[in-house]
């Protein structure tokens, strides 16, 4: 029940482009279309998905305070050292990935070829494992699987956020909108106002 | 001096190239931890434009996105210690935040297009000037939420205790600006303004 409970709270209520803002800068820039928005959102979620669980690994042997303890050094704290070992290991997994699907399936190395590098820089990642760590300092997420789950959660939510902008923004592109609110500043108004929807799912628990 | 002013209006990093709002907004509730933010990211852009700007001619380009990371997460490293050392409360505030500086799209998108290309000074210039454009617009908004959610400016009451419901007055605050949404609606306006009085900058 309580990964449940982290699995929707992650989707819904923490969303990460509603509640947060995480990953704007591509969410804006690529929502012109579906089928690219669905491309990108399911590298993000893939992605988020091997990354959150590796980072709780790394957090939990290696940077929290007292976590070196089964190397026989107990109160070594190497936390201040996690926002270079995060986002190394989210690089080096990404480039991972980029070669590994050049490999193996050069077509859809070709769909996803620009988001690839791109996702490197995504915040939402980088924000999945730093809100990962915040969440085990308060103790709210104890355990490997449950941070699965929360990588998982997280990046669906990136995914359906980016794919509802992108519907919207198809159908806007026949509405009269102020030339200087067309692009970018109604894209801003309208998350907006999904985000004021999406307030709706606050306090829902399992 | 263009590199240095040139951010603010005609090539505002948020308003205009659309980068870095990830990290901008959620910060954007008081005007207090705003103000450290823009601080914090003029820093960072600034000294890395100046560091990748001095390694450009000896650095491989195949391995560049990976040096520039290390460059920009050891700076924001050092910046999250002084922080927590000087400002312990409002780092708190700030939480998460400080760390996704890395992956502000404004550190790395100025690095990859100007400072690789250019000499040390302009450089560094160029990431002062689009460390400020972003604190601008951060505190511009920061600004509007503080005044009209809960009726202060950096912790100060300015809009006076009698005019306020509870004490019989017609006033009382906007809570709905207090909420996240809201940023990116009043990020929406300030670029509505912008495009209006800039009429190059808008889309066909």
């Amino acid at each position: 029940m309580e990964s449940l409970n982290i699995f929707i709270r992650s989707i819904f209520i923490d969303n990460m482009v509603f509640a947060f803002f995480f990953g704007m800068c591509s969410y804006i820039a690529v929502s012109k279309s579906v089928k690219t928005a669905l491309g990108l959102g399911a590298a993000v979620t893939f992605v988020m998905v091997m990354t959150v669980p590796l980072n709780y690994l790394l957090n939990e042997y290696v940077l929290r305070d007292g976590a070196l303890a089964w190397a026989g050094l107990p109160e070594v704290n190497l936390s201040f050292l996690s926002f270079i070992v995060f986002i190394a290991t989210i690089a080096a997994f990404v480039q991972l990935v980029e070669m590994a699907v050049e490999k193996f399936s050069p077509t859809l190395y070709n769909q996803l070829g620009i988001f690839l590098p791109l996702i490197a820089v995504n915040c939402a990642i980088m924000g999945g494992s730093l809100f990962m760590q915040q969440k085990v300092d308060a103790g709210e997420l104890t355990s490997c699987w449950q941070s699965i789950v929360y990588g998982l959660g997280s990046g669906l939510g990136w995914w359906l956020a980016i794919v509802m902008m992108a519907a919207i923004r198809e159908k806007t592109t026949y509405s009269h909108i102020p030339a200087a609110l067309k692009g970018p500043g109604i894209a801003f108004i309208i998350t907006g106002l999904m985000g004021l929807a999406f307030m709706i799912f606050s306090g829902i628990q399992f | 001096m263009k590199f240095l002013t040139g951010p603010f209006s005609a090539n505002n990093p948020v308003i205009v190239q659309i980068l870095g709002i990830c990290s901008a907004l959620a910060v954007t509730v008081q005007l207090k931890p705003a103000i450290v933010m823009a601080l914090s990211v003029t820093v960072v852009t600034a000294f890395s434009s100046l560091v990748m700007s001095l390694l450009r001619n000896g650095l491989p380009s195949r391995i560049r996105i990976i040096v520039q990371l290390v460059v920009i997460a050891a700076l924001v490293i050092l910046v999250d210690q002084v922080l927590k050392a000087f400002v312990y409360d409002i780092s708190k505030q700030l939480s998460v935040y400080v760390g996704l500086i890395i992956t502000n799209c404004i550190v790395m998108g100025r690095v990859e297009a100007f400072a690789l290309g250019n000499k040390p000074w302009p450089a560094f210039l160029d990431g002062v000037g689009n460390g400020l454009g972003y604190g601008l617009i951060l505190i511009i908004v920061a600004f509007f939420r503080e005044l009209l959610g809960s009726g202060s400016l950096l912790g100060i009451r300015v809009i006076p205790e009698s005019w306020y419901m509870a004490e019989g007055g017609f006033y009382s605050n906007c809570g709905i600006m207090l909420f996240p949404p809201m940023a990116l609606v009043i990020v929406g306006c300030i670029i509505w303004v912008h495009r209006s009085r800039n009429k190059d900058l808008q889309e066909k």
